[in-house]
């Protein structure tokens, strides 16, 4: 199945990789800005392809113009890949990232020419981090690491370790739902903080077993690592990022430092998103499920 | 999972945007007598919009993201609120909320108007009447966008370059208030509130407010302020009546 390792072709992923966490921070922008509505037309701006960039008009078509590059780039990154060697998984998950970025864009089109309902607006932050998911997955699909082969490794915990990786993903991803829909104003923010705890005792559950029972596996060690590291810095960016909304609530305009935090919030959230996604890949690649676990002998490392 | 999550998320919209159509009710009014103001027998209240307390300081706008609106101003606070010397609070709309008999009331001819000037709305708070012509232009050599957050009447967003056209637009339902924004500019804001009858008024630089011509009866006179809400008086006035009636909001 492993096929021939590509450098350019994993270059290129990383670089749609690089250019996609770009537009979730210049969406974030336009959002903490206030500038969603500042182009009231779509596709064009000003019913130009390129208006005077001043005051917001600057984030809301400097987004579009990044969005149409990240475009761009995935319709390349498809046809390499369905030109390559690649298995046709791999082939197929560039086609639905391409079919994901025109939703996306038809979903920025919509939320601009409805102005800004929540619903809409909320589901194209959503499939803003799971596309850059897709993308995320699409670089280690493509990298030497992975094109080397799994390295299978023994679960016999009392909770099946496939079970609660696969479930991580899809608990983050309602976590940035809940987000997104508090920062577009259609439920209160105390849902998100709620489930922010929750959304850390799940990731603190997976990463610690990870960390404890396959500490030498390369591949999860490094992904538990990087998905608890992102995790706190989430935590604490969210904390920021509240306390600083809290702070300019009279203000008449947007405030920096509240633009600031709730960007990076926004940025490491969908890190946050992509590192659980791939934590999900590596388990499911690497871990075997072993019934009848024992208690002296539930984990088995396999050389 | 994924599949059916991100199938979801992309009904979501739609589903929640269908279920939310069509629940604006239009009143008919047309079936309705026509009402005029009474200048001869009709009653007047009028009153003060009252300020107890320290009065906040407003921020000073940030006008650096667009140089030319930069240029026009020296240090220019926010017009949220702002208290008059003599302790009365400006940019207050007042209005008989409830009790008046049903009459359809037409609509001035004299048009309204919203200009975009400074990179600042003028007038920040104004009242019009059903069906009357609001005129918005753009005094500005920048863009604006002219966003009305209408929840009643449909809400509508447009742009308005520099010497563009200027805008004319009606609402069609009452709507106290209304905010007008610029999103290009996010420190621009106005409230444009809409009445189905004639007797309304912003307070000015002295806080007072005039109603004049009113029908005898009781009413309930509500206070409307962009940062302090709302506030209602019960008033009861017999023909050529004067009424005083004042409202106070505080820090």
């Amino acid at each position: 199945m492993a096929a021939k390792y590509q450098r350019g072709l994993h270059r290129f992923a990383l670089l749609l990789t690089g250019c996609t966490l770009l537009l979730v921070v210049a969406g974030a922008m336009v959002t903490s800005k206030d500038a969603g509505l500042s182009v009231p037309d779509w596709p064009l701006s000003y019913g130009r392809l390129m208006p005077p960039m001043e005051g917001n008009i600057f984030y809301e078509h400097g987004h579009r113009m990044i969005a149409t590059a990240v475009g761009l780039l995935s319709i390349a990154m498809a046809v390499w890949l369905w030109r390559s060697a690649s298995p046709r998984w791999l082939k197929i998950t560039g086609l639905a990232a391409v079919g994901g970025v025109i939703a996306q864009g038809v979903l920025g089109g919509i939320t601009v020419l409805w102005m800004l309902p929540p619903a809409v607006s909320s589901s194209h932050a959503c499939l803003a981090e799971l596309f850059f998911s897709t993308t995320v997955a699409i670089a280690v699909f493509t990298s030497r690491g992975w094109q080397a082969g799994a390295v299978p490794v023994e679960d016999r915990g009392l909770l099946p370790l496939r079970f609660v990786a696969l479930f991580l993903p899809v608990f983050v991803l309602f976590q940035v739902a809940l987000g997104a829909t508090a920062r577009h104003k259609a439920i209160g923010s105390i849902y998100h903080i709620a489930n922010s705890a929750l959304v850390t005792s799940a990731v603190l559950y997976v990463t610690l077993r990870i960390l404890l029972h396959f500490a030498k596996h390369d591949a999860l060690r490094r992904s538990a690592i990087v998905m608890l590291v992102v995790t706190f810095a989430q935590v604490f960016l969210g904390i920021a990022a509240y306390m600083s909304r809290l702070a300019t609530a009279d203000a008449v305009q947007p405030i920096p430092v509240m633009v600031t935090f709730t960007v990076m919030h926004v940025a490491v959230g969908a890190l946050t998103m992509a590192a659980s996604v791939l934590l999900a890949i590596q388990v499911c690649r690497n871990v075997r499920r072993v019934a009848a676990p024992q208690a002296s002998a539930r984990y088995v490392t396999v050389s | 999972m994924k599949r059916w999550v991100g199938g979801a998320l992309l009904l979501a919209p739609l589903t929640w945007l269908y279920s939310c159509s069509g629940s604006e009710s239009r009143s008919n009014t047309a079936a309705l007598p026509l009402a005029q103001v009474d200048a001869t027998n009709g009653a007047t209240i009028s009153g003060k919009v009252l300020f107890t307390g320290a009065a906040p300081v407003m921020p000073v706008i940030d006008m650096s993201s667009n140089p030319t609106c930069e240029r026009q101003h020296g240090e220019r606070r926010a017009e949220i609120v702002v208290v008059n010397p003599n302790h009365t609070l400006r940019n207050t709309f007042v209005w008989i909320a409830d009790g008046l008999p049903k009459a359809r009331w037409q609509a001035p001819s004299a048009i309204a108007h919203l200009d975009q000037k400074g990179c600042t709305y003028q007038p920040h708070v104004q009242g019009i009447m059903v069906g009357q012509t609001l005129e918005i232009s753009n005094s500005d050599p920048v863009n604006h966008n002219v966003h009305a957050e209408s929840r009643v009447n449909a809400a509508w967003n447009e742009s308005e370059p520099p010497r563009a056209e200027t805008r004319l637009k009606r609402f069609q339902e009452q709507e106290v208030l209304i905010p007008v924004s610029c999103s290009v500019h996010p420190w621009m804001r106005s409230y444009v509130g809409v009445v189905a009858h004639p007797f309304f008024a912003v307070t000015g630089d002295d806080g007072s407010f005039s109603l004049r011509g009113v029908p005898p009866g009781t009413y309930k006179l509500e206070a409307v302020h962009e940062r302090f809400g709302r506030k209602q008086i019960s008033v009861t006035v017999a023909p050529q009546q004067s009424a005083v009636v004042d409202f106070t909001y505080g820090s």
